[in-house]
């Protein structure tokens, strides 16, 4: 789960990383009393779960109140990558003479979290890493013992990073690993920190992303997540429980388990299909589970074939199919042609129950496939 | 000949009172699996199957010398159900559960390190030596004894790829699912070594999935250190940048790290044909053999 800029600034805040003073906005009135309070410069910053805000235009730096009344015109309600504006921050602009990336992330080939520094910060640091890997600073952490202020010093001095501010500069890191791991976070960033001509040293950006596993534990944080910016499919199928991601195509994939949903997917891109989305049931699903995720497949309006691919272990072929024939058996007229192939636990059970004159039965996944793909083409 | 488990081996089930845990452990006892004490804190004294049930594993170890356990307990406290049955003196722990925070799998991945116990998963299916054991939820009737390792991050797509062998008559010396999750107890490269060393196991079967780069980790150890053939299959191909599929592990990052496309492009410089679909694996399995 993402956290918007000004909540992650929030939580760092009260965490007494220094932040710029800063205004949550959503209409142009809303902006103005917030410059009259914050003055000049003052940026004016959309707050979207989308990277490259300033580059696409989500970020401007209004010098007077024309200026803020225009950027704050422009800026909320526009789209972003997909996303509408609904809020700008307004935050009080940064008179920087350098700028530092500074970051903690859970490296998961090594099974631990580690600390970047880089003098190259304000830019993109992907680009960095690939680019100039040297440029960044790595120390990783035991995480039964947290980062040592020996080591937050360490590769902070590594980076490069001036003596003069050095040691605010390892308190920022410290203070941010303490959020990664008493938030549970996944990956905590700020790029940039700016370094002012005083030498103080300010969090001008903040990028905080939660573990959704973790949520259980972190109820403030679940509170945050912003159903706005889902895409109302996937908001649906949160509430349904599911896994789903919703892709380009016209094939709409049902099945169980992770690897095996991909697989189905990746076979319609093979046979010369599009997969519209990526559902997984999980284990042991039940009829009615069975006909909400129809009912989930057939809500998106690029759908126009489907193919429904179960291999039991826990999950009953016979429960999948008394669910495929109930959700099926209220309609007039089946509103996409349905695939089904069942394999495993009770599949022949499964195979005997199935209405015949409601879906098409196949025993292979490569046939159930290429049948759902026949007939998305067809269909169009 | 096995790797791991196999009808010696001596399992407690640590959640044996649960539903989940209780079910598995019935259909794990079905199997032949020489179930032989359950582990739940308070439950100590009762009997599930017929298996009696101890407050912790250390007493459950030490009172049915069992050596290996498989944890079914619910992701807030399954992290610790772990941390226990590393500090009791049980060589294997098979953790089930999925949706473990993955800062308490970091913590328990600094423990591994300096115990001698494995641990398989969590989010996996477990492991099974056809024939004799089964440790997890794999569904036994559709595994064959046979000469052909496999090894998976999926659950499900280890039953695909197992049905796509059988139709071939091709069984399977032991099939081990290591979990979708981020970070997991035993790579792909630890249960090659093992494969490598088992004299029954002819061939083997790697299913990898997108996110990480454990798949090309093991691409290098196949190209230096195996003998023993191996056939690939990657899930995740069509998957778009910066969606977790299913999996908290399953995940091509917004930089483009973790892609199927270079997970099958390092095996098959290893010298790994990787099947465009679950049959043709089975295929390339049957030209080893």
């Amino acid at each position: 789960m993402k956290l918007h800029e000004y909540q992650a600034k929030e939580i760092f805040a009260d965490a007494g990383i220094p932040v710029p003073d800063s205004r949550l906005a959503s209409t142009v009135d809303e902006v103005m009393d917030a410059v009259d309070e914050i003055g000049y410069p003052a940026a004016i910053k959309a707050q979207v779960h989308v990277g490259g805000r300033g580059k696409a235009g989500g970020i401007k730096i209004a010098e007077d109140d024309q200026q803020a009344r225009q950027y704050a015109d422009e800026i909320l309600g526009m789209d972003l990558k997909g996303y509408t504006v609904d809020e700008v921050l307004v935050e009080a602009g940064v008179d920087f003479e350098n700028e530092l990336y500074v970051g903690v992330t859970m490296d998961r080939g090594e099974g631990e979290p580690v600390a970047m520094v880089s003098t190259e910060g304000g830019v993109d640091i992907e680009e960095v890493a690939s680019e100039t890997p040297d440029a960044i600073a790595r120390e990783h952490i035991d995480p039964a013992f947290g980062l040592h202020p020996y080591q937050a010093r360490g590769v902070v001095y590594e980076a490069g990073v001036d003596r003069e501010y050095a040691n605010d500069v390892a308190s920022i890191l410290t203070s941010l690993y303490d959020l990664f791991e008493e938030r549970d976070a996944s990956e905590i960033e700020v790029n940039p920190v700016m370094i002012t001509a005083d030498g103080d040293v300010v969090a001008a950006d903040a990028v905080m992303n939660i573990d959704d596993d973790a949520l259980f534990r972190q109820p403030d944080l679940a509170e945050m997540e912003d159903e706005a910016a889902e895409d109302d499919l996937e908001a649906k199928a949160n509430d349904y429980g599911f896994d789903y991601v919703r892709l380009s195509g016209n094939v709409g994939i049902i099945g169980n388990g992770a690897g095996l949903v991909m697989t189905t997917l990746d076979l319609v891109d093979h046979y010369g299909g599009e997969p519209a989305n990526f559902l997984d049931i999980g284990g042991g699903a039940k009829a009615e589970r069975v006909a909400n995720a129809l009912d989930m497949v057939f809500s998106d309006e690029n759908v126009d074939s489907v193919v429904f691919n179960i291999f039991g272990g826990i999950t009953r072929g016979d429960e999948v199919a008394k669910g495929i024939n109930e959700a099926l058996g209220r309609f007039d007229e089946i509103p996409k042609p349905v695939v089904v192939r069942l394999a495993g636990t009770n599949a022949e059970e499964g195979m005997e129950i199935l209405n015949a004159d409601l879906v098409q039965v196949e025993s292979t996944l490569e046939d159930a496939v290429q049948r759902a793909v026949e007939n998305a083409e067809g269909n169009q | 000949m096995s790797i791991l488990v196999d009808e010696n081996t001596r399992v407690v089930v640590q959640g044996i009172t649960g539903g989940e845990g209780k079910f598995h452990a019935g259909q794990m006892i079905d199997y032949g699996t020489n179930v032989v004490a359950g582990a739940v804190p308070g439950k100590g004294g009762q009997e599930v199957h017929g298996v009696p049930v101890y407050d912790t594993v250390r007493e459950a170890a030490r009172e049915e010398d069992a050596d290996a356990s498989v944890v079914f307990v619910p992701p807030a406290f399954a992290a610790d159900a772990v941390f226990e049955s590393l500090d009791s003196p049980v060589d294997l722990v098979v953790a089930i559960t999925e949706g473990i925070p993955t800062q308490d799998m970091a913590k328990v991945n600094k423990r591994l390190s300096e115990v001698d116990t494995r641990l398989i998963g969590p989010n996996c299916p477990g492991i099974i030596t056809p024939g004799e054991t089964k440790l997890g939820i794999l569904p036994g009737n559709i595994f064959e004894s046979g000469d052909v390792g496999l090894v998976s991050r999926s659950g499900t797509l280890t039953y695909q790829v197992v049905s796509n062998l059988t139709e071939r008559g091709i069984g399977q010396t032991t099939a081990v699912g290591i979990g979708g999750d981020p970070i997991i107890g035993t790579s792909f490269v630890d249960a090659l070594e093992l494969f490598e060393e088992d004299p029954d196991t002819e061939a083997v079967v790697m299913c990898g999935e997108i996110g990480g780069e454990d798949e090309e980790q093991a691409a290098k150890y196949i190209s230096q250190n195996m003998d023993t053939p191996v056939a690939g299959f990657i899930a995740g191909r069509t998957a778009p940048p910066g969606k977790r599929m299913g999996h908290a592990g399953a995940i091509v990052s917004g930089s483009g790290t973790g892609t199927a496309e270079s997970k099958i492009e390092a095996l098959n410089d290893a010298g790994v044909p990787v099947g465009d679909t679950p049959s043709e694996v089975a295929e390339h399995v049957e030209g080893f053999l």
